[in-house]
């Protein structure tokens, strides 16, 4: 593969990431803890109505999630890519 | 316990000094991931999230929950988005790259004043809350409080560069998280038995009753909305949360401590690291604002015959009568009954109370009955948690004025010493100024915060964004889109905050948007211009393509 086409896949393969990741960010923070809440208060699990626990709780958790499966995802597209370009320097 | 933590940080300073640029700017770009992210955590966490963030949301309840959402997402974006291209990038700043990206003079030098701007509006309430802390805890002068607190920062920040920073935010960390747990945790084992904060606020207790509706109605009996619903526009709200979000994402303070790790996948991994040290504290507010509300009710009420009744003053606790000398607590007996009324708005009684928000985190150790050594400890972490953030933005003060402006716009020919000389006496002139302002506090640090968030949302961010993900944006599509989104922001903060307060009210806002949510819109209209007009003039140059795909890949 050419190195250009190498990097035209990497990068879509991360802005295929970043649509999937910053969907779950949008729906968490904005549908779940703003928009919808009423409709989630009126589930409730133990002490915690749905909606409020999303807006004050929740939400921040799922954030750190986010970030840590970004850069999980991103470090194995690294090293993926790293070796696609060591096999492309030394063909066998 | 305040003298022991000063002392600390200057040990740390001392062994942490600034040889070079690099590490004057960036600790020379080899800090660890974790390491980094505690000190971005510190950077990031203020006096006001240490003081007044429980008691804000303590008093908004589920409104409160803008800042919540507003100060932890905008991390995402940060670590999606732009920490690890502008590690990938390299340089020392934010107007570094915009200056490079755009090819512009004009750019960079937008982008510096911004910063500067942004910077020191934040840092002088850095420094009024030093003095806070200091006159309320250990009765010094509020003045003597803040000269003690410049000396300190001073000190570290001016020999040490971001290197000394960085150390001393990572001691500084561990002593605010600490001392915002501990009186956290007591308080939760007081009301619910339980020593997780973030559980506790689901407790049930034994007659299979849950706090927060034993919260709700307690609000509702005073008068007060219901603790779990909300009063403002889905709108407004909406729009508040993406304008901090966004904000937080562009605030060079925050961004430039991700040039101090070794590479892009490290910047991404230290960002998730920031935002899990940040949690801990984002997620223990809420739970000790409702324990302190509830608590707050349930001291000035009690039952009898199952109907509730207010209590008579001479019955108030202790802690509520130490409080009121501070006159954070305010109580006029209006009908003149010897009793406490505290009444909302809905209710028909007068209100006889006023609370400082301030008081849900700084009476909690009293109310909790702790030893003296753990409010001193508050104390500390109070200080620490200003110092850390002021710290943080001085530097980007004094980058910005050696580095870009300097460096960049006027002397390029300065010699790495010469310029590393420029950035000590810029630190230390900001730090004298901010200093000034912190004992002169101008009284409009309320509205100018709104603006710092307003104006990093409506410039930074979509300009950032748009040089790393569209190779065709130009000079003058970014120029135009920066202009555009920071005087449509500006105007409007500028007239609801500060030439008709008058009209400050829902009913004459655009789309019931309010000042402080207005960012979000600038951003918006930012990417528009920027887009239109980038579409009917000449594409980049063809280094700067290069440039941004080569940010692109690892």
């Amino acid at each position: 593969m050419a190195t250009s086409d190498k990097n035209r896949t990497y990068w879509r393969k991360n802005l295929q990431y970043l649509a999937i990741l910053l969907g779950i960010w949008f729906v968490t923070s904005y549908l779940c803890s703003i928009v919808f809440v009423e409709q989630l208060d009126k589930i409730q699990i133990g002490g915690f109505p749905l909606g409020f626990t999303f807006a004050q709780q929740a939400s921040i958790w799922i954030f750190v999630v986010l970030i840590f499966v970004y850069a999980w995802l991103m470090n194995r597209l690294d090293k993926k890519y790293q070796n696609d370009r060591d096999n492309a320097e030394n063909p066998e | 316990m305040v003298g022991l933590s000063f002392a600390l940080y200057i040990g740390v300073a001392l062994w942490s000094k600034a040889r070079s640029t690099g590490d004057f700017y960036v600790a020379g770009s080899n800090v660890h991931p974790i390491v980094n992210g505690m000190a971005t955590a510190a950077d990031w966490m203020s006096a006001a999230s240490f003081i007044s963030m429980a008691g804000l949301v303590s008093f908004m309840g589920r409104d409160g929950s803008v800042y919540l959402l507003g100060w932890t997402g905008g991390y995402v974006l940060l670590a999606l988005l732009l920490a690890p291209y502008l590690r990938k990038f390299g340089k020392y700043t934010v107007p570094d790259f915009v200056g490079d990206r755009y090819y512009s003079q004009l750019a960079r030098i937008v982008a510096v004043v911004c910063a500067v701007f942004v910077s020191f509006t934040y840092v002088s309430g850095q420094m009024r809350g030093v003095g806070i802390v200091l006159s309320r805890f250990l009765n010094v002068n509020a003045t003597l409080g803040v000269i003690i607190g410049i000396g300190i920062v001073f000190f570290y920040a001016v020999l040490g560069g971001m290197k000394g920073i960085t150390y001393t935010q990572v001691a500084q960390y561990c002593v605010l998280i600490f001392a915002y747990m501990v009186p956290a945790i007591f308080i939760s084992i007081l009301i619910t038995n339980n020593p997780i904060p973030q559980l506790g606020m689901g407790a049930v207790d034994d007659a299979g009753i849950n706090l927060l509706d034993r919260l709700n109605g307690l609000n509702e009996a005073l008068g007060f909305d219901r603790y779990t619903d909300g009063s403002k526009s889905k709108i407004d709200v909406f729009c508040f949360t993406a304008a901090l979000m966004l904000g937080t994402a562009g605030l060079p303070h925050v961004i430039i401590r991700f040039y101090t790790v070794r590479k892009a996948s490290e910047a991404r991994a230290s960002a998730g690291w920031a935002l899990l040290f940040i949690a801990l504290l984002y997620t223990t507010a809420p739970a000790v604002a409702i324990f302190a509300r509830t608590n707050l009710l349930e001291t000035v009420t009690y039952e009898q015959n199952g109907e509730l009744q207010d209590i008579r003053y001479d019955d108030a606790p202790e802690w509520f009568k130490n409080w009121e000398k501070t006159e954070l607590i305010k109580f006029n007996d209006i009908n003149e009954d010897g009793k406490i009324q505290y009444r909302g708005s809905k209710s028909e009684t007068e209100n006889e109370l006023e609370i400082n928000q301030d008081i849900m985190v700084l009476a909690n150790p009293e109310i909790a009955k702790l030893p003296n050594w753990i409010i001193g400890l508050v104390a500390a972490g109070g200080l620490a948690a200003a110092l850390s953030t002021a710290a943080g933005l001085l530097l980007v003060i004094s980058t910005a004025v050696a580095h870009d402006l300097l460096k960049g716009c006027i002397a390029p020919h300065l010699t790495e010493k010469q310029e590393l000389r420029a950035a000590r006496i810029a630190a230390g002139v900001a730090v004298c100024i901010a200093g000034y302002l912190g004992i002169n506090p101008p009284g409009f640090v309320g509205e100018v915060v709104a603006f710092a968030f307003g104006l990093a949302a409506s410039s930074f961010f979509p300009a950032i964004v748009m040089g790393i993900f569209t190779k065709r944006m130009n000079k003058d599509g970014a120029v135009a889109g920066m202009i555009v989104g920071i005087t449509f922001t500006a105007a409007y903060i500028i007239f609801f905050k500060f030439i008709r307060k008058d009209f400050d009210s829902p009913e004459f806002w655009l789309w019931g948007i309010s000042p402080e949510g207005i960012g979000t819109i600038g951003m918006l209209l930012n990417f528009i211009v920027a887009s239109v007009v980038s579409a009917f003039t000449p594409q980049p140059p063809d280094d700067v393509q290069a440039l941004v795909e080569d940010i692109r890949v690892p």
